[in-house]
């Protein structure tokens, strides 16, 4: 998968799961404050990138995760 | 302390209509609403009659983490209590700042439970299932939901008593109220309408299987009846002290009166005439009022043979043969453990609108039900005071005494 179409695939099932406007899904947007997660919505963040990208972040993998483009980081990298 | 405990809003999910304007009209027009069910048929249930409402779309009222934590029990609660609460003129502000408290009634969540265990099947992984599942699985999802999204204060506890958990649930706020420990509480009853949760229950054979006439199917007291329906919704009940309705200037739509309660300590399934009779009985003795107040009985009668013979005998022995007796399971099939919450609703919609609701598909008495006065016709009349009974599964019984509200 290339970096645009995890960008889009993500900014697809993201803005669908957690009911926000994917416009504001954008590289350097803080994407806990972005989504409105709080702890039982990152059970479900889970959920959502299992079912649609083939693998589970663990807990350290969200620690290191700021921003949209470390989210994407993240998944080029768990998808390599 | 002893204190007037009167109801001001009423809200209904209800296989007879959504709302109370929907409801009124059925109850006026002795309009059934059981349906014949496929999907009943295709996963091999005896008897597919149930009572149907749909699941609401709650997105423009809810935020998705309100959402996520509602299965049907919540869902159709949600809807009713948004009802009750517009009629109580009740908001949210309000709420938040002014002590409320919830006692709910439900019985099981067996849709979500199923629903959460076929994810795990299919995942093999809890982490896999999700955040909302748990609070749906609860039993006291419509606690857990209706408390937060409402920002209720006061008690809030669920009330499982199988067939009377709504009943009950009214009662005992009623009886918060009365001694003075909380001035409002949001009360009601909820039952689940999908294929699982009333599927072991469909095995004891004890569901009618009149398919060929859904309409014509439940059938309380009649001779003719082969069983009850299932059926399902909401009903929301804001009962609160006088002083606090009158201070609000919110309607005061009646006054509870009396609340008895019992338990038969006999048999797991089977009704028992004692039981019934002691329920009945002490809500009149709490009420302090003759026999001869009651103007209408709205029946637990579910439409089978034991239950609805005992009932006719304990009304026969404590109320006489002249009051007026219906069973609205006769249009709406058995709500459950939302049924002793709508059926004060019901009552309190005939009594404010001068009538009696019939008994639909009453034609030929029973042994039992000669003895009683069973009204199978709409019927003008006024009411000032009626009792409802509600009895269920374990022997627990409820019964509850509304009068008109005079100052």
């Amino acid at each position: 998968m290339t970096r645009e179409e995890i960008i889009t695939t993500t900014k697809r099932f993201l803005s669908e799961e957690f009911e926000v406007n994917s416009e504001k899904i954008t590289a350097n947007n803080n994407l806990q404050k972005t989504l409105d997660l709080d702890s039982l919505d990152y059970v479900d963040l889970v959920v959502v990138i299992e079912e649609n990208l083939n693998f589970k972040p663990t807990s350290d993998d969200f620690k290191k995760i700021d921003t949209f483009n470390d989210f994407y980081d993240l998944v080029e990298r768990k998808l390599a | 302390m002893n204190r007037r405990v009167v109801i001001t809003g009423i809200g209904l999910y209800s296989s007879i209509g959504v709302g109370k304007e929907a409801v009124l009209d059925s109850l006026r027009k002795g309009k059934s609403g059981i349906v014949y069910d496929k999907a009943r048929e295709e996963i091999g249930y005896r008897s597919c009659l149930t009572g149907m409402v749909e699941d609401p779309n709650l997105k423009p009222f809810l935020s998705r983490r309100q959402r996520l934590g509602m299965h049907q029990p919540a869902m159709f609660a949600y809807m009713s209590t948004m009802e009750a609460m517009e009629q109580a003129k009740l908001d949210v502000d309000f709420l938040e700042k002014n002590e409320t408290g919830i006692i709910f009634g439900n019985d099981s969540t067996a849709g979500a439970v199923i629903n959460t265990i076929d994810k795990l099947r299919e995942r093999g992984d809890t982490t896999l299932i999700g955040s909302g599942d748990i609070f749906q699985n609860m039993n006291c999802t419509v606690n857990m939901s209706l408390s937060t999204i409402y920002k209720l204060k006061g008690i809030n506890i669920t009330l499982s008593a199988a067939c009377a958990s709504g009943s009950h649930s009214i009662g005992m706020g009623y009886l918060l109220i009365k001694q003075g420990l909380q001035e409002r509480v949001v009360c009601g009853g909820a039952q689940e309408i999908n294929v699982y949760a009333m599927a072991s229950f469909d095995g004891l054979g004890a569901f009618s299987v009149g398919h060929d006439a859904p309409g014509k199917a439940s059938r309380p007291f009649d001779k003719d009846r082969d069983g009850l329906i299932p059926s399902g919704g909401a009903a929301t009940l804001i009962i609160e002290s006088l002083e606090s309705a009158e201070k609000r200037g919110a309607p005061i739509l009646g006054e509870i009166l009396g609340y008895g309660f019992s338990s038969n300590g006999d048999h797991i399934s089977n009704p028992n005439f004692d039981g019934q009779y002691r329920s009945l009985k002490m809500s009149l003795d709490q009420a302090n009022i003759a026999a001869e107040t009651i103007d209408y009985v709205n029946a637990h009668a579910t439409s089978t043979p034991v239950g609805d013979s005992m009932e006719a005998q304990a009304i026969h022995s404590i109320l006489g043969s002249d009051v007026p007796v219906s069973s609205t399971k006769s249009m709406t099939g058995h709500e459950c453990w939302m049924a002793g919450a709508s059926e004060v609703a019901y009552s309190l919609l005939m009594m404010q609108n001068d009538f009696v609701a019939p008994n639909i598909n009453f034609e030929n008495p029973d042994e039992d039900s000669q003895k009683i006065n069973v009204v199978p016709e709409y019927t003008e009349k006024k009411i000032d005071t009626f009792l409802s009974n509600s009895f269920g599964f374990g022997g627990t019984n409820s019964s509850l005494i509304v009068k008109k509200f005079v100052k």
